[in-house]
């Protein structure tokens, strides 16, 4: 055969337009990466690995729940025991929408070595739903009238408080001085003068006191730190963390109980050291609006963001704060603010500077809440270099007048438009999440994390943690130290949104400087 | 008919329309070579439509690098046997399975939110008229005037 010069042209015409997008494609993707590594080796962050836990060997730990409301139901559950009524519905859930995995995810947890042997409720109905659906053969469940009475009782080896506020300390006290290991929900206390009473008593007990902060085990937070102490961000002034909500769950008016009444509520032991008031369901139920049972936006979802922060940050405790706000939205007899902002000040807060010594130092942490708004206000880190928002997720924006990043930003290698990290531990995971309330949580990172891509529950983790260090010994994430700093910051913050001024820190004596004819503690559970 | 596809224009147009979408084809599949990050996942997860259960399937962990990996392979071959000219039925066959599947997995259907899409679309988008110009590249090869088919074919008459 003949080629002639036309055949070879239209023959092999495809061969240079293969070679030209072979050779554009590889180039720009080898580009990209090249320039993403050089930045990457510049910031030289580790994203964090799942801190090894010693198993939890031997005779199974007993447990005693104290509260089996709506987050001692959820804890339970971490623990590895859901009641009868939640597999049910969550089978539906999962039949009805794919996606929706919570069922599958709490079976393929692995189990804990505990035996849920104790329910404390003062509902009858709680208590009954407790013990129908974990008592078995295998786990036999009592129930106790009292938290001491189970304290006493010998059977438990440890209790996870999940109470209203006014609660949390004096049960963590009574199981501490017997001994008795605590995890407690946040805030760690409801009153100054106890938060120092529960702190002597975990320094004097042998047993091990956990604050539920569960966020502290979420990656991302851990990847933060690092982040943090390695000057990626320069001197950090200001952090901004928001809490926005839009629903009646979000603004704590759950769901009455049609059984609650002065019959099956054993009334007198709810109100424990609150003030005496008649049988009162919606105080039953929706304790978080008063201050007698809880601590408003302060206590309730400030501590979130003051320990997520504090766990990235290392702060401690801010100089002074100020905090103002209002009952602007949920005008329903509560008496705590359901819009609130607080300024806490740390003036001597310093990690490090990209810039001469001694002009950077100090930083104000802002934290803005309204129970009237549900739009997504994430958590930002405003650095000198660069700026991070703070999430499950995190990205860091370089700041285009930073001056560790000049000359990137000269170069155009980096933009203060694109991220120059970013670490999503679920990328493209399909999350189904139920309610506007979970979004919520889960957005701050605060109900799960990451682990190899699988989605872990960070309450699982910090149960793990806990009992684990029961039995192995260890630090503990979130122990007395932490807990201590987020009861005292948002008490300060309480105080402040009630007397209208500043209250300040004293750090070496460790104490509230007092301010003259105020007793703090009787302002701070006062019902106005 | 027969006068209009016979015309040297069309078939012009034909070899532009085939080398093009051969040029597109070939990119996305180069891009996601050379990107070790790349992942059908998101695409996949995020699907809509009757046939979403079918595209969630396929996120499961133990297959998901097969279809990656299949994907990236498909585009590929598709881009080879266009921009190259041969076997471009083989190339046509792959290219409407392939676009099939991206158009179902995110239908432009109005009772769809339609995520992550450039412009609006009513039932027809993009991937359906590329697709549709694939049938043409399927019914009408074009290798033999532009491409490595010219050779193939002249040996074949040559063996005859």
């Amino acid at each position: 055969m003949k080629w002639t010069r036309r055949d070879v042209l239209k023959g092999l015409g495809g061969l240079p337009i293969v070679g030209g997008i072979w050779w554009a494609g590889a180039a720009n993707s080898l580009l990209s990466s090249q320039e993403r590594s050089e930045i990457l080796a510049q910031l030289n962050i580790e994203p964090s690995l799942p801190s090894p836990i010693q198993s939890i060997d031997g005779p199974p730990i007993r447990v005693g729940i104290i509260g089996f409301g709506i987050r001692g139901e959820q804890l339970c559950r971490s623990l590895g025991f859901a009641t009868k009524e939640w597999l049910s519905d969550m089978e539906k859930e999962a039949i009805e929408n794919s996606k929706h995995t919570a069922l599958k995810d709490f079976l393929s947890t692995d189990k804990l070595n505990v035996r849920l042997v104790g329910v404390c409720d003062v509902f009858d109905k709680r208590a009954e739903k407790a013990i129908n659906s974990f008592n078995t053969e295998e786990n036999k469940i009592k129930r106790y009238k009292t938290h001491l009475e189970m304290i006493e009782s010998g059977d438990v080896d440890a209790v996870i408080i999940a109470t209203p506020d006014h609660w949390h300390a004096p049960m963590s006290i009574d199981a501490l001085n017997s001994n008795i290991h605590v995890y407690v929900e946040k805030p760690m206390t409801h009153s100054i003068e106890e938060t120092y009473r529960l702190k002597e008593a975990a320094q004097n007990s042998s047993a091990r006191f956990m604050v539920g902060h569960q966020h502290r085990q979420t990656l991302s937070f851990k990847t933060a730190q690092d982040i943090i102490e390695k000057g990626t961000l320069g001197h950090i002034s200001m952090i901004q963390t928001n809490t926005n909500r839009n629903d009646d769950n979000g603004a704590w008016n759950y769901t009455i109980e049609e059984e609650a009444n002065e019959q099956t509520i054993d009334w007198n032991q709810f109100l424990g050291n609150a003030p005496n008031v008649p049988f009162n369901q919606e105080h039953f139920f929706r304790w978080r609006k008063w201050w007698a049972y809880g601590s408003g936006l302060s206590g309730d979802l400030l501590t979130h963001d003051y320990d997520r922060l504090n766990c990235v940050m290392n702060m401690g405790i801010p100089g002074s704060v100020i905090a103002s706000g209002g009952i602007y939205t949920h005008n329903d007899g509560r008496n705590v603010p359901d819009v609130m902002q607080v300024n806490m000040e740390f003036p001597d807060y310093n990690i490090g500077s990209s810039q001469e010594k001694g002009k950077e130092k100090g930083m104000t942490f802002i934290y803005s809440a309204t129970l009237g708004n549900g739009f997504n206000r994430p958590t930002i880190l405003m650095g000198h270099d660069a700026t991070m928002e703070l999430g499950n997720r995190l990205t860091i924006w370089p700041d285009g007048s930073s001056t560790k990043y000049a000359n990137l930003l000269e170069a155009n290698k980096m933009n203060p438009s694109i991220p120059i990290y970013q670490y999503d531990p679920g990328a493209n995971i399909p999350d189904s999440i139920s309610s506007a309330t979970s979004q919520y949580f889960a957005d701050k990172g605060l109900m799960w994390t990451y682990i190899d891509g699988m989605k872990v529950d960070s309450t699982y983790l910090h149960l793990r943690e806990w009992l684990s260090s029961i039995k192995n010994g260890g630090e503990l994430s979130c122990g007395i130290k932490e807990g201590f700093e987020e009861a005292i910051a948002a008490h300060m913050a309480g105080l402040s949104y009630k007397l209208g001024r500043k209250i300040e820190w004293n750090s070496i004596d460790e104490v509230i400087i007092p301010i003259e004819g105020v007793n703090f503690d009787q302002v701070l559970l006062s019902n106005v | 008919m027969s006068e209009i596809t016979n015309t040297r224009s069309l078939r012009g147009s034909i070899v532009l329309l085939r080398v093009l979408i051969g040029w597109h084809f070939l990119y996305e599949g180069i891009i996601k070579l050379y990107n070790p990050d790349w992942t059908a996942l998101g695409y996949l997860s995020s699907a809509q439509g009757p046939f979403k259960q079918v595209f969630y399937a396929m996120t499961n962990q133990s297959f998901i690098g097969w279809i990656d990996g299949l994907n990236m392979a498909a585009l590929i071959i598709v881009g080879l046997t266009f921009s190259l000219g041969f076997s471009e039925k083989k190339g046509a066959f792959i290219a409407i399975g392939l676009l099939a599947m991206y158009y179902l997995a995110h239908p432009p259907f109005p009772w769809l939110i339609q995520i992550n899409t450039e412009g609006n679309y009513w039932f027809v988008n993009k991937n359906l008229i590329e697709l549709a110009a694939c049938l043409i590249i399927y019914q009408y090869p074009t290798g033999k005037y532009f491409g490595l088919d010219r050779f193939f074919k002249m040996n074949k008459k040559e063996n005859k």
